[in-house]
């Protein structure tokens, strides 16, 4: 049932690494490994692409979507850093609890 | 008596002097501003005298006729059509009523004409003469009216004028109190009037010919022959009732209280009111209503004794008194009690002959009373006067005549018209010798007090003060001369009606058409004469013990008075205590009914008002707890709940970026599970 031929594995690897990359965001307190988090469940995205696209029609529509989630991926970690360093500057640290000015 | 005849001429009889006082009353004050007293006088008198003229022709029109068809008839328009009830404004001459015309007319005229004289400084004097008119034209309403309904407007209206006249000073309580106990006493007896009227109508409405017009209920009398209302036959309680109503007008037991007190009044007032006229009104009813009265023997029966009884009571309260007016005013109960007599014996005829007579005597007596009140400078005390014979011949020579009238001195017609009535008492069948002899014992006493007053009057020192005594003088011509014309009528009024020894009463045979003639006397000429002598002794006697007393002085009239511890005397000049038993009786009762029903209206009424006041208060009190309450406690709870919820709400709000996450993910969860399960 998990033999590497099949698409059920590899989907599978895809949601274990979705559940953990969701766990990470979830209850991690520091900023980046939030982010770290996020670029787990990106990838985890990226497998499904490919695992889909190898074995749907064999073409590469799966890979070249997995490149662009890569740049995405970079692009939004960039912007990501940006704010965490926004917010250190203001709060003076980056623990995500420490953020909570919007508490009502 | 169905076929009158209609004239015309007959409503100007009671219009003129209506006019007259219509023009007086209205215009009046402003008349004499302008054309002074003189003019009242002439709008005043003119109308009398002219009605007077009028009836006089109707007298000689009757005369004409033959006995049987002297009826005479004025009919100007129904004034009543209501169902069974026709009433006509009509104005009927008949025997009885010429008589009563005549002297209205008559004798009001000449006192018109002296109370020119005596009203002569008063300034209200168009009022005076309005109101006089007034009387006189209800009084001839009353006296020609062809229905009990009609006659009875015409008795209300005496009423009314009397009131108003006996206040005329109303200026003085004493006066307007007198007028308003006139007027009460009145209309106490006017209700029992008025009752006897309904039961009239409706008993022969019953029969099924409903009236109240005289000629018709001649007719029909005696179809009410067997009724009965409670156990009491129709006509005995009629009579009666209407008999009530002539005490009240007539002033007997016991409604006469208010005729002494009528002497407030100026004397031409007390002249015609209540000596010549008005007084007489419940006389003239009976005598109207004879058809009914015959057939109702106990009510004859009361008539004549309550009759008797006024003329005793009123002859000893006459011996005490002491002001002039008061003596002639007893006096008058006194003769109205005779006429009653006369009545109660089924004599009508010699109770209007008396009428007539006294009508003269009585009218002269207090017009004599007023000429010397009027040199007295309005002094009434008798007491205070004295010897005035001198000073004022005319006055003592027709007061003279009218003393010797009413003491009934024979060949005077006093004499004649008041032994008739002691006749009839004695022999009739509804009469009886205690009857007579009660009118025999009121007859010696009238004599002592008349001419006790006259010897107090006129003779001996003059008892008044220096100033007075110089200014005593006779009254002016308008008033001495309708004294001599009523002197005049005093001594020969009485030979119409003749007792039947001397040839028979004319008097009572020109009243025949109205008044059936009993049966003639059966008795015998010597009873006649016998009782006759019987009166004059008295009489003479009454004289006698009056000459002693108070023109030899004699013996002094204080032990008189003394006698039997001053009981008898104390009785009579306090009036019998009626004035006072009614005081306590009805005045006292009705002011107690008044503060009872003032003070069920201060709790009572009051409480309940003043009780759902307090009731509407409690209950919007209790509305504005429930709106504070209520009403509020719901919109605040609305407003805390909305406001704890959002509290509640608020705490999502956390700030905490982990938060939101895990709800984000819950929220995609949950959207997932939704999709997959209920969309295909």
């Amino acid at each position: 049932m998990f033999s590497p031929n099949e698409l059920s594995s590899y989907l599978i690897i895809g949601a274990i690494l979705f559940s953990l990359g969701l766990f990470t965001v979830l209850t991690r307190r520091n900023a980046i490994s939030v982010l770290m988090g996020v670029e787990l469940i990106l990838n985890s995205a990226n497998i499904n692409y490919v695992a889909f696209s190898h074995y749907s029609s064999g073409g590469l529509e799966g890979q070249i979507y997995a490149i662009f989630v890569i740049m995405l991926a970079a692009a939004e970690a960039a912007v990501g850093l940006a704010i965490v360093l926004a917010i250190f500057q203001i709060f003076h640290t980056i623990d995500v609890e420490a953020a909570e000015t919007l508490k009502e | 008596m169905d076929h009158p005849i209609q004239t015309d001429y007959l409503r100007w009889i009671v219009f003129l002097p209506l006019i007259g006082a219509i023009i007086n009353g209205l215009l009046g004050s402003a008349i004499q501003k302008r054309m002074g007293k003189g003019a009242i006088s002439f709008i005043a008198c003119a109308p009398v005298i002219l009605a007077f003229g009028l009836s006089v022709y109707a007298f000689l029109t009757l005369k004409g006729l033959a006995a049987e068809q002297r009826f005479l008839i004025d009919r100007l328009y129904t004034w009543i059509n209501l169902g069974s009830l026709k009433v006509d404004m009509a104005f009927w001459v008949d025997p009885l009523s010429a008589v009563m015309i005549l002297v209205v007319t008559g004798v009001g005229g000449l006192i018109h004409i002296y109370a020119t004289g005596y009203m002569h400084e008063d300034k209200a004097f168009w009022r005076f003469f309005a109101f006089l008119n007034l009387f006189t034209a209800a009084m001839l309403i009353l006296v020609t009216a062809d229905n009990l309904l009609l006659m009875f407007v015409g008795w209300e209206g005496v009423g009314l004028c009397s009131y108003a006249l006996i206040g005329f000073w109303y200026q003085d309580h004493n006066n307007a109190r007198a007028g308003n106990k006139a007027f009460i006493v009145n209309r106490v007896g006017d209700f029992g009037f008025m009752l006897g009227m309904f039961l009239l109508f409706w008993s022969f409405d019953a029969q099924g010919h409903g009236t109240l017009t005289f000629r018709e209920m001649a007719k029909w009398a005696s179809t009410l022959q067997g009724q009965q209302l409670w156990g009491i036959s129709v006509i005995t309680l009629a009579t009666l009732l209407l008999f009530v109503g002539a005490t009240g007008k007539s002033a007997q037991i016991p409604l006469h209280v208010w005729l002494p007190d009528a002497m407030a009044g100026p004397t031409p007032v007390s002249a015609l009111i209540h000596a010549a006229t008005m007084v007489t009104a419940g006389v003239y009813m009976t005598a109207r209503l004879n058809f009914f009265f015959s057939t109702a023997p106990e009510t004859l029966h009361v008539i004549a004794w309550i009759g008797a009884g006024t003329a005793l009571m009123a002859a000893t309260i006459a011996l005490t008194q002491t002001d002039i007016k008061r003596v002639l005013a007893y006096s008058t109960v006194s003769q109205l009690g005779y006429m009653f007599i006369g009545v109660g014996v089924a004599g009508y005829a010699a109770a209007i002959f008396h009428l007539m007579t006294h009508a003269f005597f009585k009218a002269c007596l207090f017009l004599g009373a007023g000429s010397v009140i009027h040199a007295m400078h309005h002094e009434q005390d008798m007491r205070k006067m004295g010897g005035l014979k001198d000073s004022m011949p005319y006055t003592f020579w027709t007061f003279a005549i009218s003393v010797l009238a009413i003491a009934g001195t024979p060949f005077f017609s006093g004499f004649f018209s008041k032994d008739e009535i002691l006749w009839l008492a004695f022999t009739s069948e509804h009469g009886s010798p205690m009857l007579w002899l009660l009118g025999v014992l009121g007859a010696g006493m009238t004599a002592f007090y008349m001419f006790r007053q006259f010897f107090m009057v006129f003779f001996g020192e003059c008892r008044a003060d220096h100033h007075t005594q110089e200014h005593l003088h006779e009254s002016p011509k308008v008033m001495t001369l309708p004294l001599v014309v009523l002197a005049i009528g005093a001594v020969f009024a009485g030979y119409v009606g003749l007792p039947t020894v001397f040839g028979g009463s004319q008097f009572a045979r020109w009243l025949e058409p109205v008044i059936a003639a009993h049966g003639e006397e059966h008795a015998s000429h010597a009873l006649e004469l016998g009782l006759m002598a019987v009166s004059i002794t008295v009489a003479a006697f009454g004289f006698f013990i009056a000459y002693l007393m108070y023109y030899r002085a004699a013996f002094s009239p204080e032990r008189f008075a003394g006698l039997a511890g001053g009981f008898f005397y104390r009785l009579f000049d306090r009036k019998y205590y009626f004035d006072e038993i009614y005081q306590v009786i009805f005045v006292n009762g009705a002011l107690l009914l008044a503060r009872l029903g003032s003070l069920f209206d201060q709790y009572v009424i009051d409480g309940i008002v003043d009780g759902s006041a307090s009731l509407t208060r409690f209950v919007s009190w209790l509305n504005g707890l429930f709106d504070n309450y209520i009403i509020d406690g719901i919109v605040n709870a609305i407003a805390n709940i909305t406001f704890g919820a959002g509290n509640q709400f608020r705490r999502v709000q956390t700030g905490n970026i982990n938060s939101y996450l895990y709800g984000i993910l819950i929220a995609v969860v949950l959207a997932i599970i939704v999709k997959l399960r209920y969309w295909s």
